[in-house]
């Protein structure tokens, strides 16, 4: 996937939109070596050589039928570039029925996904290989992006209004997505992955998250299963679990600290304060930094916000 | 400066240079106001509603009154710089403080609606016909301001006897001026208090 | 073939330059002077924005933004933005070297309103103060300023959207003064068939900056009005639409494209003929295609904005109005090259800028037709495919244009002459370093990598690695072109009034011209690249 030009699609539609870009490379490096060449041939072969011969140049102001040439020409190919462009694109945008539906909410700086049957998820998007795949597009605060470089494609996520993309994945893997619309601080950390499974493995998935959790999960201890949904639900996005500062608070060491907050109460780190700063965010804002974080009341289940507090308890 | 001339050797070179400056200033201002005239458009074809209702809270009374003061105005300075050309200075300016008196009733009708609409809770951030009509009646207004102290100017260069029938460049180029501003005035009126 | 190595203007040696104290330059009515006053000014801000550039750059070596953090690095790109697009690169060629240029060019005394020349220049101080204040708050939203992040950023956008305005007033007034200059000024003769090629770039400019301007500066009024008074036309939450902004924005941020590149091929079109002693080949078709430029840029403007839902309708027709607009630029790079053909070239560093302009210009314009076409334009769109694409048209374009310019005229502005072994030195070191850092972009673009990315996959790390090393390049010899023209300006050799031995009347005038130009205005009688031998 990852060869020097990133060829290597995730789809016929991207391997499409390949075949376009070799089309405009291949015109475009003709035109390149025709105009280079002749700007370095001529610059060479006509250097003045000796210093005083200088107006025995021939006095050529122009020529029509060569102007009219490459007028023409040049107009040819772009109106040949531009229906190919558009075709491509257009067979892109084709509604197709029947398709798996995904909705996906940007905000700063995560992905919420939901499917239509109530399966919600943070920054990671399961579905089956090929079966086309309507993505529905929102935003809840400012303009984000959803890039699927793999797929060739992007759309713009806007506050107030849907957009959608279709794409069609060939081949089950990990797939990433970047928000490529400027957001803010968070910008460039907002990723997440499409996940293109086998038909036969989404359909045990399916009914395995239908089943929250499932018996496997009972028997995970609670701290590991923390860590699990910290991971998948987009936290060490904003958040670090090492030495490091991000966006947010770092969270090795909250527990049992002294937390300063905005306002200049002093609050102790202890499982109600973690549990509140999940599902309301803003009532607990810490001072030095934004009060930017999105609640998880809805995203992630009372059930497993005690196992990410479990979690946090041994962040020492 | 010293040794240069600001003045350009020939009058009607600078005559023409000047009219052409003001033409493609007043082709900026329409772009200025193009701009919000088309955000007017976009919304009002997605809102037709809001803008009927909406609309019914200004006063077309008041309204209609400055339209007739505005347009009362141009006809002043139409009479001022025919003076001019006349060789008149005098009723040049009597003209022109005419044209900025009503100018000056143009604003305080104005004042007083945007008082009452503030008074019935109508601010710009209220919906976004209010936002047009603040930011349209504003522009324009600030518009009206300029257009005063131009015109202020062209009085006190004709008191100083600098304006003739040989040279009243700054007496037809003001008035140019406020002919777009009465002009613009013309469209916003029915555009904003006679919404069909 | 008058006036080739002879002037016909002997001038008291200091010209425009005599009167010094700073009233003689905070109120002078000479064109030359306001013109000097902001190309110190453009040249300032490059540098700053440039020293922004080497920190973004600097950032990106790493893959985790541990030098100075994600906010800083959104600061960064930001100003390096804000600053090179409306602080340098706007108004550098048509308001410093165009001021000083177009009437001598003309044959002039001056611009047809000198009072509102220096009122205008005083009106974009007041707007870089303005801008230079906004950074009690540093602005975090990108040059583009997109809403809503940009209505809720708690930086002092306000302030800034105002300093935006203010520039775009003084490029307004300075762009009306030239399109009545070129009008009513030319001397005696001087047809518009007679007029070298970049006053009839300037004028398209000049018709670019009044016409989309105040789109621009209405735009920035109603986002300032927006976080002052809640006006909502761009607030999704008050009924208003974020995309509307985008129009609005694109309306004149792509046809300012156009003020950046059309006064540098104004340049290069000037220094071509010169240093080949050929006529300018197609002398119509390189000056109507500024014109055909500057009306089609203003049909385009919505291939920034193809991934923001507009209907595929409206995305199809703008996307084959931007294949159009390329038409032109094509046919000014043919003609250029056929320029050459049969000439007598040297390579003086006005013109290996010129030429460099040429190179870098055919790599931009050969991958513009990526992001033209729709389906391609999807997948590249706000990748560093874009980032690659407009630094090679800007700065391997207008920033190349601009360097040949100042070379070119240098001699003319100071009356000095430039070391010509530091200036092709550092040519040479620009050349490099501009390549290794923005080639490398392509690549990473068309890897996926996204633009204003302060944090990336470690997977891109190589490329940014050797672009963070051109940049380094690419930045030393900009130092050292900068050192060499204030060692021209101190003590470079004098100048005489035509050391290229160009036929454009700017150079019947002394270098440094005196104040009102020439002693006697000059009469036209033939166009300005009657280079070479008829019949030959």
């Amino acid at each position: 996937m990852d060869n020097i030009l990133a060829f290597g699609a995730a789809s016929s539609q991207a391997g499409r939109v390949d075949a376009l870009f070799v089309m405009i490379a291949v015109i475009g490096g003709f035109f390149f070596f025709l105009t280079q060449g002749l700007l370095i041939y001529f610059a060479v072969k006509y250097r003045r050589r000796q210093p005083d011969r200088d107006n025995e140049t021939p006095a050529i102001t122009g020529s029509p039928l060569l102007e009219f040439l490459w007028i023409l020409i040049p107009s040819i190919v772009v109106v040949v570039i531009f229906y190919y462009g558009w075709r491509v694109y257009t067979d892109q945008r084709i509604p197709v029925a029947g398709a798996t539906e995904v909705h996906v909410n940007a905000r700063q700086w995560l992905y919420e996904v939901k499917y239509p049957d109530g399966r919600t998820a943070i920054n990671e998007i399961r579905v089956p290989a090929g079966k086309s795949v309507k993505f529905i597009l929102s935003a809840s605060d400012v303009l984000h992006g959803f890039y699927l470089p793999d797929f060739r494609v992007k759309m713009d996520m806007i506050p107030g209004r849907v957009t959608t993309l279709w794409v069609q994945p060939d081949r089950p893997g990990s797939y990433q997505i970047f928000c490529t619309v400027y957001c803010g601080t968070g910008h460039s950390n907002m990723l997440a992955r499409l996940i293109v499974m086998p038909q036969g493995e989404y359909g045990e998935w399916v009914e395995h998250a239908g089943r929250e959790g499932g018996e496997g999960a009972e028997r995970e201890p609670l701290a590991a299963r923390g860590e699990r949904i910290l991971k998948s639900a987009g936290c060490l996005n904003c958040h670090a679990v090492d030495g490091k500062e991000k966006i947010g608070p770092n969270l090795r060491g909250l527990y049992g600290s002294k937390v300063p907050l905005e306002g200049g109460t002093i609050v102790t780190g202890d499982e109600e304060y973690l549990r509140e700063s999940i599902v309301d965010p803003g009532a607990k804002v810490v001072k030095g930094y934004p009060n930017v974080m999105p609640t998880f009341k809805a995203s992630i289940p009372p059930e497993d916000v005690k196992a990410v507090v479990e979690y946090l308890k041994t962040l020492k | 400066m010293s040794g240069h001339t600001d003045e350009h050797a020939d009058p009607a070179v600078a005559f023409e240079a000047a009219k052409l400056g003001v033409w493609t200033f007043l082709a900026t201002e329409v772009l200025l106001f193009g701009a919000l005239f088309t955000a007017y458009t976009v919304f009002r074809m997605k809102y037709p509603e809001m803008f009927r209702v909406e609309h019914a809270k200004l006063d077309r009374v008041l309204g209609a009154a400055n339209t007739v003061v505005l347009i009362t105005s141009s006809l002043m300075v139409v009479l001022g710089v025919d003076a001019i050309k006349r060789g008149k200075a005098r009723l040049l300016e009597a003209y022109f403080g005419a044209t900025i008196f009503l100018a000056s009733v143009f604003l305080c009708v104005k004042y007083i609606e945007w008082t009452k609409e503030f008074h019935h809770g109508n601010f710009p951030g209220t919906n976004l016909f209010f936002s047009l009509y603040f930011m349209l009646t504003g522009l324009h207004g600030i518009h009206v301001l300029f257009g005063m102290g131009v015109l202020s100017y062209v009085i006190v260069l004709s008191r100083r006897g600098r304006l003739s029938e040989a040279w009243y460049t700054p007496a037809e180029m003001s008035g140019l001026y406020w002919h777009f501003v009465d002009l613009v005035w013309i469209y916003l009126f029915p555009l904003l208090y006679l919404v069909g | 073939m008058t006036g080739i190595g002879q002037p016909e203007t002997e001038g008291n040696g200091r010209g425009y330059l005599a009167e010094r104290g700073w009233r003689s330059w905070a109120f002078t009515l000479d064109h030359k002077r306001v013109g000097a006053m902001y190309l110190w000014t453009t040249i300032f801000f490059f540098l700053v924005g440039g020293v922004f550039a080497l920190l973004l750059r600097l950032e990106l070596l790493s893959p985790q933004a541990k030098y100075f953090g994600n906010h800083a690095y959104n600061v960064f790109f930001t100003l390096h933005g804000s600053m090179m697009i409306f602080l340098f690169i706007i108004p550098a060629i048509p308001s410093g070297l165009g001021n000083f240029f177009i009437p001598l060019q003309l044959g002039a005394r001056d611009v047809a309103f000198p009072r509102l020349n220096i009122a205008s220049y005083w009106v974009f101080a007041a707007g870089f103060l303005v801008v230079i204040g906004s950074l009690v708050a540093p602005m975090d939203t990108g040059w583009t300023f997109y809403t809503p992040y940009s209505a809720k950023s708690a930086a002092a956008v306000t302030t800034l959207s105002l300093g935006i305005f203010l520039l775009g007033m003084s490029s307004i007034l300075t762009g009306l003064n030239f399109i009545v200059t070129i009008h009513k000024l030319r001397a005696p003769g001087m047809t518009w068939h007679r007029m070298p090629l970049f006053l009839w770039s300037m004028y398209a400019t000049s018709i670019i900056q009044v016409i989309a301007t105040p789109v621009v500066g209405v735009t920035f009024l109603l986002l300032a009005a927006e976080r002052v008074f809640g006006v909502g036309f761009f607030d999704p939450s008050k009924g208003g639409d974020p995309v509307l902004f985008q129009h609005f924005f694109w309306f004149y941020s792509h046809p300012v494209v156009y003020v950046m590149i059309l006064p540098a091929m104004g340049i290069v079109s000037e220094v071509i003929p010169v240093f080949s002693r050929k006529p300018i080949f197609g002398y119509k078709a390189i000056a109507y295609s500024s014109m055909a430029i500057a009306l089609g840029g203003f049909l385009v403007w919505g291939h920034h904005m193809f991934t923001s839902g507009m209907s595929p309708l409206a995305n199809a027709i703008f996307s084959l109005m931007t294949f159009f607009v390329a038409v032109p630029t094509a046919v000014k790079v043919f003609n250029w090259t056929a320029t050459l053909y049969r000439g007598s070239i040297t390579f003086e560093a006005p013109m290996l800028y010129a030429l460099t302009f040429i190179f870098l210009f055919i790599v931009g314009g050969l991958t513009g037709p990526f992001l033209g076409a729709l389906a391609t334009n999807v997948q590249l769109h706000d990748t560093y495919f874009v980032v690659a694409h407009f630094h090679y048209t800007m700065m391997g374009g207008t920033v190349m244009g601009f360097f040949a310019g100042l070379h070119y005229w240098f001699p003319k502005m100071t009356g000095r002459m430039l070391n010509e072994k530091v200036a092709r030195a550092a040519w040479a070191l620009i050349f490099v370093g501009f390549n290794v850092t923005f080639f490398t972009m392509f690549i990473v673009g068309v890897r996926g990598m996204p633009r204003r990315y302060a944090e990336y996959l470690p997977k891109f790390q190589l490329e940014n690695v050797i672009s963070t090393a051109g940049s380094a390049v690419l930045a030393l010899g900009i130092l050292v072109m900068c050192w060499n023209l204030l060692q021209g300006l101190r003590k470079g050799a004098p100048a005489s009034a035509n050391p290229w031995r160009a036929l454009s009347l700017e150079w019947r005038a002394a270098s440094p011209p005196a104040t009102e130009n020439f002693d006697e205005v000059p009469v036209v009688t033939e166009w300005p690249y009657g280079y070479g031998t008829p019949k030959a």
